[in-house]
């Protein structure tokens, strides 16, 4: 939601916003067919970790509060075209609810490395902000199927799968907070940012 | 992406009601199917969604995108469920979802994205006093919107390019110039409205 000035300047709004529809064409744009693999993977759930990591604690967690926004206004923004209110009433739901505390406190652990995180400090932080999804996330389905026991064994499925594109999260933050540092800074520098990527070439 | 492709248009009952209404509807009988406890009760919730399906119209492609995804996610609970606990509470806990998910997403068929922003600005006019601006949010939701559309067309760029260098296997790849764009784009955007002026007022 919108807040008065103070809270949201200018620049802060719009990496807000860009960064939601990031995770959004992160979804909606057909899975990476990594290795050899057959089948697409999802990577929007790379996006909270992203999110955190890269805007900081705070316009992480609202991007994705924004994000969840659009999902629960009914546009098919999660991965498969998925949205709509239905989403949150499924047993997984609680793991997308769990994006905003999960890009919270993958950006509050970074920041103590700002302005030049390294890759281990990335990783923590990633591997923090996606045990905080699962902490959201578990109960939750337990909540939903009335057993956490049951919710907990059934969970263990996505943890290879996540496991992996933690490491992958973390290696792209590393390398975008190399291209465009002061990304997760109070003051965004536009013009410094501008003028460092131009060294990534379109 | 196409942003309503959720919304099915039409003027039956349930696209007519109002949307205040109808939320707070849905939110009553989620309520109800969570702290109900008979299969019978719950049955009965299933089939009043059923009904309203019938009422809202809904052309047969929603419908069996509805029902696959819940065959997708109800069998393998059923089973598990039956297998760990009992079937009592396999059926119950299926039919509690099959009648929240498929009321939510009768929801969404049936809604337009505007009247429901409408009714949210509306709803939360007073916390205007504490410093939200609920006027803000449909703008905010719009800016979403177009910069979901601009970053699409980022995305297709990159990955054009990442193929013409043969990494289109790489999420890195893919990743990385991505992120950098929309990073670009957001400090234009950054720009633009400051230069309106959109943002403090």
């Amino acid at each position: 939601m919108a807040r008065s000035r103070s809270a949201l300047p200018a620049a802060d709004l719009a990496r807000t916003v860009v960064f939601a529809a990031f995770i959004a064409v992160l979804g909606i744009f057909p899975g990476v067919y990594v290795g050899g693999s057959a089948v697409p993977i999802v990577v929007q759930n790379m996006g909270p970790l992203l999110a955190g990591s890269i805007l900081g604690a705070r316009r992480g967690a609202v991007c994705l509060l924004l994000f969840l926004v659009l999902v629960a206004l009914g546009f098919p923004v999660l991965s498969g075209g998925r949205g709509g209110l239905a989403v949150f009433a499924g047993p997984t739901g609680g793991f997308i609810l769990g994006w905003a505390a999960s890009a919270a406190v993958a950006g509050l652990l970074v920041r103590r490395a700002l302005p030049r995180p390294g890759l281990p400090t990335l990783v923590l932080a990633c591997v923090a902000g996606a045990a905080m999804d699962y902490l959201v996330g578990v109960p939750y389905w337990g909540a939903v199927i009335g057993d956490f026991g049951a919710a907990a064994k059934q969970s263990l499925v996505f943890l290879p799968g996540d496991a992996a594109k933690v490491v992958l999260a973390a290696v792209v933050a590393a390398i975008v907070h190399r291209a465009l540092p002061q990304t997760g800074g109070p003051q965004v520098g536009a013009r410094q940012a501008g003028d460092r990527a131009e060294a990534e070439g379109p | 992406m196409n942003p309503g492709a959720l919304y099915h248009p039409g003027t039956s009952l349930p696209h007519r009601l109002p949307v205040g209404g109808k939320l707070v509807g849905l939110l009553g009988f989620a309520a109800l199917v969570f702290v109900a406890r008979s299969p019978w009760w719950l049955g009965g919730g299933v089939l009043v969604v059923a009904v309203g399906y019938a009422l809202a119209r809904v052309p047969p492609a929603s419908w069996s995108r509805l029902v696959r995804s819940l065959l997708v996610l109800l069998v393998p609970l059923f089973a598990v469920q039956w297998w760990l606990i009992g079937l009592d509470s396999a059926t119950v806990v299926c039919l509690r979802l099959a009648a929240t998910l498929g009321m939510a997403n009768l929801f969404t068929l049936t809604t337009r994205i505007d009247d429901l922003v409408d009714a949210i600005e509306r709803a939360t006019r007073p916390l205007h006093r504490f410093g939200v601006r609920p006027d803000r949010f449909g703008l905010l939701v719009g800016f979403t919107v177009q910069a979901v559309a601009a970053l699409t067309g980022i995305a297709a760029d990159v990955r054009e390019a990442q193929r013409a260098r043969g990494m289109d296997r790489s999420v890195v790849a893919f990743a990385v110039p991505f992120l950098v764009r929309t990073l670009r784009h957001a400090d234009e955007l950054g720009e633009a409205l400051a230069a309106r002026g959109v943002a403090d007022d």
